[in-house]
């Protein structure tokens, strides 16, 4: 028997039949493209094109044509590097801790995360692997095979080789779990198509019948997978914490790092989260499946996890000051009072101050308000990474060595790039892959949708 | 294998009358070729009298594959074929090597488990699958029955009880 509710909100509304959820999904698939989607690609290929000039002279000349110096080693590509991966992580989240937590509402929103985190990570991998000089060599060098010089490995002790390990772990596990989500949904639309979009759709759904033993076998698969995925969400970005946590930097060599990069990540993934999906619940008339319901449990994700990076901030300056370090008290007084206090004092506005609006009913409940912060957010958390990098750097041991970082063109033009990256995938993604995952709401439908709550 | 080819659909437009529908066609002596529905059903697999899936048991083994593999290629490299002190740390710094370890642990178990879902499941891009009804993806819960297979009953009866159990359609499928 099912067990309805009259006090919570539908997470379904418009009074939706089965028949409606695969209409309406679907119908963007077997549509033709909108003026609005075809602009967006023409706009995110034009933006591709731009940066990809800054690809090819950085691949062509090196990382020389990066404003990279003898101090500040690194900066807009470490720091796009952790902001694209932290990105990421709220659609494993939504997929998979959610998942475990049972929460019905992830259900219209994780399809799209999944592909955002997909799509966010080929865009991290972009910046370590052209930071490496030589990209043609780099999957050589980080790959465990013995040096040319004789039996020499990659160094295993290095959190610079665990990163590798836990990206491409983390990207070939979220794409498998992705797909696997996929495969009724692409069965769906094979079963309404004709020609050769049945062809195309037939492959892509791998033969699925929705035989009832496979439909338990697929539940038994995912709920695993979630459960893997889950400790992969924590390790990833803590693995990433460590490239900076196990130096000897003052500024980075602290203990709260994992558990602060999480959080950070968690609080700009969902963000973009918000951004991506508010966008396509517009363009794609989605407003029935993407409710008030869930862009306010997400908005009350960020309040947390923002709340979180704030307390992570103070602990940080307490913990320098009551460590006695000198080298460390003067990194934090830097960061805040230094030559770089205006990336400081904008990301402590963007991360701590901005999100503690959403205590507000009416703000987090307001699609505008949602769509402005979830971009201040995501401005903020870029600050956050490049404020943990560079501002740490720029002060060297040696005061002779201190130097400022000014980008240059090609920096510019590879962060560019990966915007070009990011939204072309996820344009490509919405307009031919089901953006909704409609199994799985329609498996809410009969308790979670305004019918049953009426 | 010769395939059958003869079947009788029950569809269905809810989840809890097909429940009670499968156990009222099980009970009564009808075996159920398989149910098709466009959504995971809970609950269905109990009815069916389904065993549970082992697919934790190939996760966990291959998971436990990916902890020797990780945990002996580490210290092979690291700590056999050319033993170097890094940062004053031990040969086999066993801490060091946890996060690779986990990382394949995952992986391995999630693309172990993967396959062999997929070759269990026969689900391959080249599969031609039987299609019993288009809406079982869509909207509607198909029960499909092998005429065959209860070759003892006639198949008026076997339609007569699905209609009896909820079944707002009942149809004839054949496949070549």
């Amino acid at each position: 028997m099912q067990v309805t509710s009259s006090v919570r909100e539908p997470l379904v509304t418009g009074g939706k039949t089965y028949k409606d959820v695969t209409h309406d999904v679907a119908r963007q698939v077997e549509g033709k493209p909108t003026i609005g989607w075809m602009l967006g690609l023409a706009v995110s290929i034009g933006v591709l094109l731009l940066g990809s000039i800054a690809v090819g002279a950085t691949v062509w000349e090196g990382i020389g044509m990066w404003g990279l110096n003898k101090t500040v080693g690194w900066a807009w590509d470490i720091t796009n590097f952790v902001w694209w991966v932290g990105i990421g992580h709220a659609g494993t989240l939504i997929s998979a801790v959610l998942l475990l937590f049972r929460q019905k509402w992830r259900t219209s929103i994780n399809r799209a995360a999944e592909a955002m985190t997909i799509f966010a990570v080929i865009c991290a991998a972009m910046f370590p692997v052209l930071h490496m000089g030589r990209p043609w060599l780099g999957a050589y060098w980080a790959l465990p095979l013995p040096n040319v010089f004789g039996s020499l490995w990659v160094n295993f002790n290095s959190p610079l080789l665990w990163d590798v390990f836990a990206i491409s772990t983390y990207f070939s596990v979220s794409l498998v779990f992705w797909y696997i989500g996929l495969i009724p949904d692409f069965a769906t639309i094979r079963d309404r198509a004709t020609g050769l979009r049945k062809i195309i759709y037939g492959a892509l759904s791998f033969g699925w019948t929705g035989a009832a033993k496979i439909w338990m076998r697929y539940e038994a698969v995912s709920l695993i997978l979630a459960g893997l995925a889950t400790p992969l969400v924590l390790s990833v970005h803590t693995i990433v914490s460590f490239d900076f946590a196990t130096s000897v930097i003052p500024g980075w060599h602290t203990t709260i790092f994992p558990p602060y990069f999480v959080a950070g990540a968690i609080f700009s993934g969902f963000a973009m989260v918000l951004t991506l999906m508010l966008i396509t619940r517009k363009l794609f008339k989605l407003e029935d499946y993407i409710t008030m319901v869930h862009i306010e449990l997400m908005n009350i994700v960020i309040i947390i996890t923002g709340s979180i990076v704030g307390i992570a901030y103070i602990t940080e300056f307490f913990i320098a000051w009551y460590s006695g370090v000198e080298a460390e008290q003067y990194a934090f007084i830097n960061r805040a009072f230094g030559p770089y206090w205006w990336a400081y004092w904008s990301m402590m506005t963007c991360n701590v101050i901005s999100p503690q609006l959403f205590w507000f009913k009416k703000i987090r409940t307001s699609i505008v308000f949602t769509f402005a912060l979830s971009i201040v957010v995501n401005i903020g958390m870029w600050f956050e990474r490049f404020v943990i990098i560079v501002t740490s750097l720029h002060r060297d041991f040696l005061p002779s060595s201190w130097a400022m970082f000014y980008p240059t063109w090609a920096d510019v033009g590879v962060y560019l790039f990966t915007f070009g990256l990011f939204f072309t995938l996820f344009l490509l993604f919405a307009k031919f892959f089901p953006v909704i995952n409609m199994a799985e709401v329609k498996s809410v439908l009969k308790s979670s949708s305004e019918k049953v709550n009426k | 294998m010769e395939r059958d080819t003869n079947f009788v659909l029950g569809i269905y437009d809810d989840e809890d009358v097909l429940k009670e529908a499968v156990t009222k066609v099980r009970e009564s002596g009808v075996k159920i070729h398989e149910v098709f529905t466009p959504y995971p059903v809970h609950g269905l697999e109990d009815v069916l009298g389904y065993r549970r899936s082992r697919l934790p048991i190939a996760a966990f083994l291959f998971g436990l594959c990916g902890t020797c593999l990780a945990l002996a290629m580490q210290l092979l490299m690291m700590a056999v074929d050319w033993p170097m002190i890094i940062g004053g740390k031990d040969h086999a710094a066993i801490p060091d090597f946890i996060p690779v370890t986990f990382e394949l642990t995952v992986l391995l178990a999630s693309f172990g488990m993967v396959g062999v879902f997929m070759v269990s499941s026969d689900l391959k891009p080249w599969a031609q699958p039987r299609i019993f009804d288009k809406r079982s993806t869509d909207d509607k819960h198909v029960m499909a029955i092998d005429i065959a297979v209860n070759s003892g009953l006639e198949e008026a009866k076997i339609k007569e009880l699905l209609e009896a159990s909820g079944a707002s359609e009942v149809n004839n499928k054949s496949f070549e």
